[in-house]
């Protein structure tokens, strides 16, 4: 193999799992690293700069870093970082002051069509470069499906307002209760740019016999949650069948649960493991007292009367292809009928653009999805951006908050007339946290506790009341416990051949074995010859230049605990710890770089 | 050097040995020894070895005397039993203990002053008696605790960290042991642990004496130009003639040598040694040869590495005493005081 290259930031971020898993890149063991010294203040203006919503995000996120956290290879569960960024929001300072000024106007008009995270990212990118932002929703107040989709007792309303009413701070102007109904009309107002934050508004229906006759029992989970949530609706049958098997079916049943179903039941077309809610999730359904019931395709709607009795399920089983794709296959066990007396259907989201008309030169797909360049996220009328769920289809709110920055960073360069595809580099640094013979500026000592459990309210109260959050977050001592679980994935092991002594003080050292000095090879043969071998080929392996013998150091990121240990035996300082620090570029990098 | 123990995290699949023990359950506290030491390369070594070996922790004894060399007895078997002598006594009360409990397996640790200075008669009479035994020099030619003086292995016109000229002739202790009878004798180098981990292993394995000089180089006293025990000039030197596969009786062999490249050897115990012939027509059972040929080699100013003498048939001191088979401390009262009757027999044999 070739030595790596570490010279630019790709190699390092990867060693990063959390960063490098997270859609927006928030450096997350630096802002846990404040966590755990009480900076929590700081910490919030790292995940504020990276992911906008860090309150809202810390309760809700998808967390797509936690199944990416090293400590979860090498200890039975990673690290809790999305309740350590609650920790962060809920015991920070009063951080107004530390929030950018409105910038002196730039002349230049941007719309942003619906106040969800995305179109908010944008709105406050753009901001603080002067731009005029108008943000567009129907809704009375900002927050978009945040606000509207998410149950209060998992995001209260409080948050919502505090951390949407930061961004609107910033001189953003606001047309609430305003449906944009034609983009050729708003267009023609002479934005100099379009935004569409839209999200993915339509919920999927279950078209099978007996929807029509029973619609009235029958709710589009999304269209139901929606009225929850402004409370509209506020009680439910004691006997709820909730069919779909993610995140809004979790939402919906648990909602049920609290607005008077004391019977509530999810079912779902595939099996346990292969539901789309994220495990935490189904954990806490199941914690409600809610079965989950798998491999039922539902077949008809019974009702008596205009009245539902209850659903029929055909029992399949799933079978893959080579390919490994899915199809369910019926058992031949007779159907089952289970009695409710209402359903919600939460069995995926749509995109619908009616308000776009399809003759102004806006192509769309064969999936009726806008046509856009992925990078920069325009579309085929220059001046129009997407972001969040609207773009690519619905994700998830850490997804719509990076895609947001990436579209202000493309109405930026499109507003200066640049190029969108000169992107600006993110900004990053490497430094060495040497601070004396066996003293590093981070804490090397890695906790050997368990994850710690979020508390909770009881039970028995929680589901009386649908407003009532139910965690409580950790408090400084859990958090602090929790956050030196961490294990500074971003303090990287960084490697000097040239002083290297090969007197393996390093490979004996290391607790999980993944520093080897052996000959050169290829990739494959590398990997299964090193003292472990490399099982994750997601991994790069570091391969240091030819040392004095002839051999190369190389080192196995997967389990590396970066405790440091390595670089304390060194004699000669090859190995060093080094901090790793990198942001995404924000709209304007470059025009403040000289 | 670290004050921090190492984190217990495991990696999920880390391989355990028949026994059910990782290769961390075969480790110590954490080393005090200056960051690079060879020494610590050794302690690793010894825990793969006894890894490698399933051995039963509880079942060794490790005992060393004094210096940077006998400190490392620390850093591994942490569940091992131990016992740091005076200085230079670590073969003689390692002898006791062996005449009490010939049931654990022994492993000296020495060093370079501990062996062949103050301790050197004792290191012969271990050797000479037949003490079924590993013993471990780790030799780096100074004297690290008080600073870098010449110790007895330095070689003759070797230049100290300050430039002074080392004078005296050097101590070759695998000479000495080939001379004094020890049955098992090799030479390594802390620097590569692909052929040391095999020489412990065998040497673990060895009934009789078994002799391991180590060539570890002092990183802060003894690892600059003009050495001839730092890390570069070993490398250059290094002059190995065989390379050795320990087998275990429960192993399987599908390795395939060519005709006259491979030495099978069988110890005692039924554990096979495998050695591998690398350039030179080295003969490891010709006790003279091997002599002649250390002697030709030094002069060169290579360092002659492997397995240099082994004897599988030899006998040890317990069979040249006659001793009792059973561990001293599981003799029972009956045993030990058969009673005035039986003392009666004994001395009416004696008139």
């Amino acid at each position: 193999m070739k030595p790596t290259n570490i010279g630019g930031h790709d190699y390092f971020h990867k060693v990063v799992d959390c960063q490098w898993a997270c859609p927006a890149h928030t450096p997350v063991p630096e802002y846990i690293r404040l966590i755990a010294a009480g900076h929590y203040s700081d910490a919030y203006m790292i995940n504020w700069r990276s992911n906008v919503f860090p309150g809202i995000l810390g309760r809700v996120c998808d967390r797509p870093c936690e199944p990416a956290c090293r400590r979860g290879r090498v200890d039975k569960e990673p690290v809790a970082i999305c309740r350590l960024k609650r920790v962060a929001a809920d015991l920070k300072d009063d951080i107004t002051g530390r929030l950018p000024r409105p910038a002196k106007t730039n002349g230049k008009r941007i719309a942003c069509v619906g106040a969800g995270p995305a179109s908010l990212t944008v709105a406050r990118d753009l901001a603080v470069l002067g731009y005029q932002i108008t943000v567009f929703d129907n809704g009375a107040r900002p927050g978009g499906m945040m606000r509207s989709q998410i149950p209060k007792f998992r995001l209260p309303d409080d948050v919502i307002d505090e951390e949407c009413g930061y961004i609107i701070g910033l001189g953003v102007e606001t047309r609430y209760n305003q449906w944009i109904g034609s983009l050729r009309e708003l267009m023609a107002e002479g934005w100099d740019a379009v935004f569409v934050g839209t999200g993915a508004p339509r919920g999927r229906d279950a078209p099978i016999p007996g929807r029509e006759e029973a619609a009235k029992h029958i709710h589009i989970g999304i269209d139901w949650l929606a009225n929850v949530a402004f409370g509209h609706t506020t009680k439910i049958s004691k006997r709820v069948i909730v069919l779909g098997g993610g995140n809004t079916a979790m939402d919906c049943c648990r909602s049920a649960r609290r607005l008077g179903g004391d019977d509530v039941k999810v079912i779902v077309r595939s099996g346990f493991e292969e539901m789309k809610a994220s495990p935490w999730e189904k954990e806490e359904a199941i914690h409600e007292g809610i079965p989950i019931i798998n491999m039922r395709v539902p077949k008809e709607f019974r009702h008596e009367n205009g009245r539902l009795t209850g659903v029929l399920f055909e029992i399949v089983r799933a079978e893959y292809d080579g390919k490994g794709r899915r199809s369910l296959i019926p058992t031949g066990e007779p159907d089952e009928f289970h009695e409710c007396d209402e359903v919600l259907v939460a069995i995926g989201q749509e995109n619908a653009f009616p308000w776009i008309e399809k003759d102004i030169g806006l192509e769309f797909d064969k999936w009726d999805m806008p046509v856009l360049n992925e990078k920069t996220l325009q579309s085929t009328l220059p001046n129009v951006f997407f972001g969040g769920d609207a773009a690519l289809g619905p994700k998830n709110i850490i997804t719509a908050a990076a895609q947001g920055h990436e579209a202000a960073i493309s109405i930026d360069l499109f507003c200066r007339g640049k190029k969108l595809n000169d992107r600006p580099p993110p900004q990053f640094n490497l430094v060495s946290q040497k601070m004396g013979i066996h003293e590093w500026s981070y804490d090397n000592q890695v906790s050997e506790e368990e994850r710690k459990k979020v508390p909770v309210k009881a039970l028995e109260k929680t589901l009386k009341d649908i407003k009532l959050e139910l965690e409580l977050g950790f408090d400084p001592f859990m958090a602090c416990a929790e956050a030196e679980r961490c294990l500074n994935c971003d303090v990287e092991t960084v490697f000097t051949g040239k002083t290297c002594i090969e007197c393996d003080a390093c490979v004996d050292i290391c607790p999980t074995e993944c520093i080897t000095f052996t000959a050169n090879g290829e990739e494959d043969d590398l990997r299964g010859r090193l003292k472990a071998p490399a099982k994750n080929n997601d991994q790069a392996l570091y391969v240091s230049e030819d040392l004095k013998t002839g051999r190369v150091m190389v080192k196995d990121e997967n389990i590396c605990l970066h405790c440091g240990m390595c670089a304390e035996r060194c004699p000669t300082g090859a190995w060093d710890m080094q901090k790793f620090f990198m942001q995404c570029a924000e709209a304007g990098t470059e025009a403040k770089r000289t | 050097m670290t004050y921090l123990a190492k984190p217990k995290l495991l990696r999920a699949d880390a391989p355990r040995n028949t026994l059910g023990y990782t290769r961390r359950d075969y480790e110590g506290a954490i080393s005090t020894l200056c960051a690079g030491c060879g020494h610590d390369s050794i302690s690793a070594a010894v825990v793969q070895a006894c890894f490698d070996l399933d051995i039963e922790p509880h079942k060794v004894a490790k005992l060393s005397g004094i210096g940077c060399s006998s400190k490392t007895p620390d850093y591994f078997l942490g569940a091992s039993h131990g016992f740091n002598t005076t200085h230079g006594r670590m073969p003689s009360v390692l002898t006791g203990a062996a005449l009490a409990n010939r049931d654990l397996t022994y492993l000296g640790v020495s060093g370079d002053g501990d062996s062949a200075s103050i301790g050197i008669g004792q290191f012969a009479h271990a050797m000479r008696r037949g003490v079924n035994m590993t013993y471990i020099v780790e030799n780096n030619g100074v004297y690290g605790l008080t600073k870098g003086q010449f110790s007895a292995t330095a070689d003759k016109g070797s230049k100290s960290k300050r430039g002074v000229v080392n004078n005296d002739t050097p101590i070759d202790l695998v000479a000495l042991a080939l001379q004094l009878g020890a049955s098992y004798v090799a030479r390594s180098f802390s620097g590569d642990k692909e052929q040391l981990i095999p020489l412990i292993k065998g040497a673990l394995r060895h009934r009789g004496p078994a002799f391991i000089d180590v060539v570890s180089p002092c990183v802060t006293f003894n690892n600059h130009p003009g050495s001839t025990k730092s890390y570069d000039y070993v490398r250059e030197h290094n002059d190995a003639v065989n390379r050795l596969d320990v087998i275990l009786p429960r192993d399987q062999i599908n390795t395939t040598y060519a005709p006259g490249t491979l030495r099978r050897i069988v110890q005692h115990d039924g554990s096979i040694l495998h050695l591998r012939k690398l350039d030179t027509d080295y003969d490891p059972s010709d006790r003279v040869g091997a002599m002649n040929y250390l002697q030709e080699r030094h002069a060169l100013g290579e360092i002659v590495t492997g397995l240099l003498y082994v004897d599988s048939s030899a006998e040890d001191l317990h069979r040249y005493l006659n001793t009792v088979e059973k561990p001293l401390n599981q003799l029972g009262d009956a045993y030990l005081c058969p009673g005035s009757k039986a003392l009666d027999a004994l001395n009416a044999s004696l008139r």
